[in-house]
């Protein structure tokens, strides 16, 4: 790397490169069509192509490349859930991620800082210790820590009694990260575009044909595209695009908002989250405060942002931070999310032969999106579900063999 | 501030309500097949359009139904809740 930066640092001239190779005439055919180009769709891609040598393959992506939850997301990345399927599938990611800017070539800004996450009552105490039981069971650095430690750990922390939830304690993961959303996206695109994987931007799926329990082709506002296999990953229209399939998926669309203050000083160095009172905070590389809580109350299919969201967060976050109160907030937004009755994605095979899913990745699918790009890409490539997928079979819904990550995921994405 | 056209209480900030689920239609446990009694359960439950909805208003403990676009967000009108028919007791 360093020879690299020398040879470029004595080049007269610095042509500008395009980041992406230019878009191809989308074929008529293609052996794998992946529905969505958030960074899942591309991780698969990616990974299609580099572990599998499956290289003919186009991306569809409707709007613009990670436009979608990708772009819209506070970017935490954590393996301290609290069932033993999640852990052991998030500890996986969490290996890919530390790797991930060398191999993609692309800095992602991952950085490991640690998160936390506040107890205010009994019951949430319980949860912690057994949440970090069974995460230090399965390899993944997580302690339940008193008053003491978290003044050490995060000494902006408000820590009064005299507040209307004071804090008792707090689950510890020392390896908790935060990564930019944005090239993580584009930097699996780059890479698989590389490796020769079609990237079609701005094509909608209109349709998805079947013929015999298989699908053939997909329809496109360009046109019919021909397919061997095909997966979705398309998030916040799982339900619509799987029912072109003829799938009913057991998801409902909840938005999920966030916003940023306007840049300050470094003030905070962990991630923070209280799940008792549904809000999270961190400060980006920028300066910027991300901020978010749990989905919106009832569902919608759209990302419009509300007053009711910003009140009751900062509400909330004043009390465990109340420097803040000078703070003003820059940007708000909202993603669709796609959300399942056991906050535990879908993933793998489905009851057509070469149809996939990728899907329920709700507000928590970002941290996934390594490990989900690869066994997706696997379980595509074999005709087989991954063992490490067989938890999320779709078919669980069908059998009640739900997972329980609620308790684990409701507000810390 | 959105707000939600009450039967009981009239218009009301959207804050005050609880979101009970989209009115199932009546499905029989005993008879359904698994897949069908899950796919009643776990929907999915929210197509883009105009949807029948339970809600509550807390403060008064009243439910209703309300249609509502789920698209727009926007409540085309709510409804007080049907009767349930009498049910004639034991006599124990
Ligand atoms: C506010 C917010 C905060 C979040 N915070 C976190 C977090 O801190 N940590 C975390 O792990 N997760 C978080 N999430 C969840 C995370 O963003 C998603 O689970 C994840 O980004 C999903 O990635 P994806 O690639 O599957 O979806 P997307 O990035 O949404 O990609 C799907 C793509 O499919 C395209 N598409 C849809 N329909 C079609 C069609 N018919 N034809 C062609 N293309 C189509 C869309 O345009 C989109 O680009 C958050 C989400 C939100 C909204």
């Amino acid at each position: 790397m360093p020879l690299t930066l020398l040879k470029y640092g004595l080049r007269c001239s610095y042509p500008s490169r395009p980041f992406l190779p230019d878009e191809r005439e989308a074929k008529s055919t293609y052996d794998v069509v992946v529905i969505g180009g958030g960074g899942h769709g591309l991780a698969i891609a990616y990974y299609l192509a580099q572990d599998h040598g499956i290289r003919d393959v186009a991306v569809i992506e409707r709007g613009y490349l990670g436009g979608g939850n990708t772009a819209r997301n506070t970017a935490i990345i954590r393996a301290n859930y609290l069932t033993p399927e999640g852990v052991a599938f998030y500890r996986e990611s969490m290996e890919l991620w530390r790797d991930l800017s060398n191999v993609l070539d692309i800095n992602l800004m991952y950085s490991e800082r640690g998160h936390l996450t506040l107890a205010h009552t009994d019951a949430a105490i319980r949860t912690m210790r057994w949440r970090a039981e069974v995460n230090k069971h399965l390899g993944v650095e997580s302690e339940f820590v008193g008053l003491d430690d978290l003044a050490t750990l995060c000494p902006e922390l408000n820590l009064s009694r005299s507040v209307r939830f004071p804090i008792l304690a707090a689950l510890y993961h020392p390896t908790g990260a935060t990564a930019r959303h944005d090239a993580v996206a584009w930097g699996y695109a780059r890479a698989a575009a590389n490796r020769g994987v079609h990237i079609l931007q701005e094509t909608e799926v209109t349709g998805i044909v079947r013929e015999g329990g298989r699908v053939i082709a997909v329809e496109t506002n360009r046109g019919r595209i021909g397919c061997g296999r095909a997966v979705q990953a398309v998030a916040g229209t799982s339900v619509q695009v799987g029912a072109m399939a003829g799938l009913r998926l057991p998801i409902q669309p909840y938005p999920l908002q966030a916003c940023v203050s306007v840049p300050v000083k470094p003030v905070l160095d962990p991630i923070v989250v209280s799940g008792s009172l549904h809000v999270y905070i961190w400060q980006s590389q920028r300066g910027e405060l991300v901020m978010g809580g749990a989905t919106d109350p009832y569902p919608l299919h759209g990302t419009r942002a509300t007053l009711d969201f910003k009140e009751s967060l900062t509400m909330h976050i004043l009390e465990l931070f109340p420097f803040l109160a000078e703070a003003r907030l820059m940007r708000q937004w909202a993603g669709v999310t796609d959300m399942t009755a056991d906050f535990a994605p879908i993933m793998g095979l489905t009851p057509l032969a070469n149809y996939f899913v990728d899907a329920g990745w709700g507000t928590w699918g970002f941290k996934a999106t390594p490990v989900a790009g690869k066994r997706m890409a696997e379980c595509i490539a074999t005709g087989r579900q991954p063992d490490i997928l067989k938890p999320f079979h779709l078919e669980r819904f069908r059998d009640f063999r739900l997972l329980g990550e609620k308790g684990a995921a409701s507000v810390g994405h | 501030m959105k707000l939600m056209p009450c039967p009981l209480n009239g218009p009301r900030s959207i804050t005050e309500f609880v979101y009970g689920g989209t009115v199932p239609e009546t499905a029989d446990p005993a008879s359904e097949d698994d897949a069908a009694w899950a796919d009643h359960i776990f929907g999915p439950h929210t197509p883009p359009g105009i949807v029948r909805e339970w809600w509550c208003h807390v403060a008064s403990g009243y439910w209703f139904i309300a249609e509502r676009n789920t698209v727009t967000d926007e409540i085309l009108r709510t409804i007080p809740p049907p009767r349930a028919k009498p049910v004639q007791g034991t006599g124990s």
